[in-house]
């Protein structure tokens, strides 16, 4: 089997001091969704920013496209495809819309426009709002904002950590549609999430981590039907 | 009648007056708001680099003056204006260079950054000093009224003048340009926008490709521009003495943060709130009563609530009751 378009391979580190992750592998295919779940203080977010290279490494690779990118800087690693959502502050609040759209484009030199529309499609509320401050915006919408703020850069990659974290149940499904939606258009989606069960129903990889280490890999559905991970994560 | 005498002696003492000198403290607040936006702190040099951009343009305007280079009507300064504020921008980009961008690299705390730039005002003080000494200079020339007293009372056959000087009606319309002109480029060009992406978010705007250094300088080139122009007007309008421009570093800063920090909008309101209080209240208000009451009612005082010499005791009274009751400013601003 070929090797997955992005790759964090047995990832050991952490922020200084003693290491989070050990060891741990995640993994997403071209145009799949994976998903990383887990009990609190597992180092779901802290995988996901070490793939991203917010925190050093002290072994293992991250790789896109077959390309070792390990010794890249976030900055870099955005012109290199990859798309970044963060769980908080992910929007520039006392700008409109468009501008935080404007703002993701920012290191593109072509027209743009384009891009801004098929976001505009996926979130037609945001249409509706765009010369309305984001700040000033539900946390769904805001959600929304911060997803198509990364979309502006057309990676291939897009990672979202928790991007359903303070949102009613009824805007987590939308979102859910939505990313799946992102997906289908062939970006790979990489997440973390605390609602691990709906998270789990729209995954086509899922990681279970533990202690920073990967406790169990395997397709959504099959993880969803694992009694171990029911019993252990899932609340039965 | 007198209703009418009673308010061409408040615009003559009161509104015109307050209005050059609160587009003054407009333009100085706007540079402070947005190197707290951008930098994050509060730029204790801004007085002082005021006074050496203006010390420059002094000495350029009398070297065109030995030159016999004028300029009509208008002052001879405003020639010397592009000298002085390329060399205030220079100025502020060394200071970058040799004082702040090392703090920036170890990410200093915005009270290292502050007590480093009190270096640079002493320093610039310094400097200012050896450069144009310590006492006042006047540079004004051209004419020196748009509208003088006593052609206004001809005119209008009212007892009580109006004068409306030159430097007060350059001063308005400079300064509305200057805040033109820099609405339009924070709203509508790409690098205005990343200067507020980078205000608002610093870590999304780094992920968003804005690259700080370039944010950083332009806000520099900004600010420059428009201390210079503050301190020429300041100086073309009143006088022109290196601790006058020091002092004015406190209503500037009221200003700021009274219209809330960071929000270059709050900056010019909170720059007319400071100086129509500091006239208003300085002001005697017993002539201005005499033509509404009836003479037995006048009082024997002024009506003056504090002498001129208090002027800064309303900035900073207005400065602790802002602080106390709505820290974020008129605008909503960042609290420090």
């Amino acid at each position: 089997m070929s090797e997955p378009f992005l790759i964090g391979d047995a990832m050991t580190g952490g922020y200084g001091g003693a290491d989070i992750l050990h060891g741990c592998t995640i993994a997403v295919e071209k145009g799949q969704i994976a998903v990383i779940v887990g009990p609190n203080g597992a180092g779901k977010s802290t995988a996901m920013k070490a793939v991203f290279g917010m925190l050093n490494l002290r072994s293992g690779a991250v790789r896109l496209g077959g390309e070792d990118i390990t010794a890249l800087s976030p900055q870099a690693r955005v012109n290199k495809g990859m798309g970044f959502v963060p769980q908080t502050n992910n929007i520039f609040p006392s700008m409109s819309v468009e501008e935080n759209l404007e703002m993701g484009a920012f290191i593109r030199t072509d027209d743009y426009a384009q891009t801004m529309e098929q976001v505009y499609t996926l979130f037609p509320i945001l249409r509706d709002k765009r010369h309305q401050a984001a700040g000033e915006l539900s946390g769904g919408q805001r959600q929304q904002v911060a997803v198509g703020r990364a979309l502006m850069t057309k990676p291939s990659v897009l990672m979202l950590d928790e991007p359903t974290a303070g949102v009613s149940p009824i805007v987590m499904d939308e979102l859910f549609d939505r990313i799946i939606e992102i997906a289908r258009t062939g970006i790979s989606i990489l997440m973390v999430e605390q609602n691990a069960r709906q998270a789990l129903a729209i995954a086509d990889k899922g990681y279970v981590l533990v202690q920073g280490a990967n406790r169990f890999t395997d397709t959504g559905e099959a993880l969803l039907a694992d009694p171990d991970v029911r019993r252990s994560f899932l609340g039965g | 009648m007198d209703a009418l005498n009673a308010l061409i002696m408040l615009a003559n003492f009161v509104l015109i007056p307050a209005t050059a000198y609160g587009s003054q403290l407009a333009l100085g607040a706007l540079g402070i708001t947005l190197i707290y936006g951008i930098l994050r702190f509060s730029h204790f040099a801004h007085g002082d680099v005021m006074a050496i951009g203006t010390a420059v343009v002094i000495l350029t305007t009398w070297g065109l003056q030995g030159a016999g280079v004028s300029f009509g009507v208008l002052p001879t300064a405003l020639l010397a204006l592009p000298v002085g504020i390329a060399f205030t921008i220079l100025y502020l980009l060394a200071m970058d260079r040799v004082v702040y961008r090392f703090y920036r690299r170890v990410r200093a705390k915005p009270m290292v950054f502050v007590m480093a730039s009190l270096g640079v005002m002493f320093v610039t003080n310094g400097l200012t000093r050896l450069l144009i000494g310590p006492g006042e200079q006047r540079f004004a020339d051209g004419a020196r009224f748009v509208i003088s007293a006593r052609d206004f009372r001809t005119w209008t056959g009212l007892s009580e003048g109006l004068a409306l000087r030159s430097t007060q009606l350059l001063t308005v319309v400079v300064a509305l340009i200057a805040m033109g002109i820099l609405f339009y480029f924070l709203n509508r060009t790409r690098s205005g926008k990343s200067m507020r992406a980078y205000s608002d978010n610093e870590d999304l705007a780094l992920l968003s490709g804005i690259n700080p250094e370039r944010v950083v300088m332009i806000t520099w080139v900004i600010a420059g521009t428009l201390m210079c122009l503050a301190g020429t007007l300041y100086g073309l309008d009143k006088i022109f003495r290196p601790f006058t421009f020091f002092q004015l570093l406190l209503p500037m800063f009221a200003a700021a943060i009274v219209g809330g920090l960071g929000n270059p909008l709050g900056a010019i309101v909170g720059g007319y709130v400071i100086a129509f209080s500091e006239l208003g209240v300085t002001y005697a208000w017993r002539r201005f009563a005499g033509y509404f009451l009836p003479p037995d009612w006048m009082p024997e005082g002024l009506m003056q609530i504090l002498p001129v010499d208090y002027k800064f005791a309303v900035t900073f009274a207005i400065l602790v009751l802002v602080l106390i009751f709505r820290p974020t400013g008129i605008f909503r601003g960042k609290v420090i």
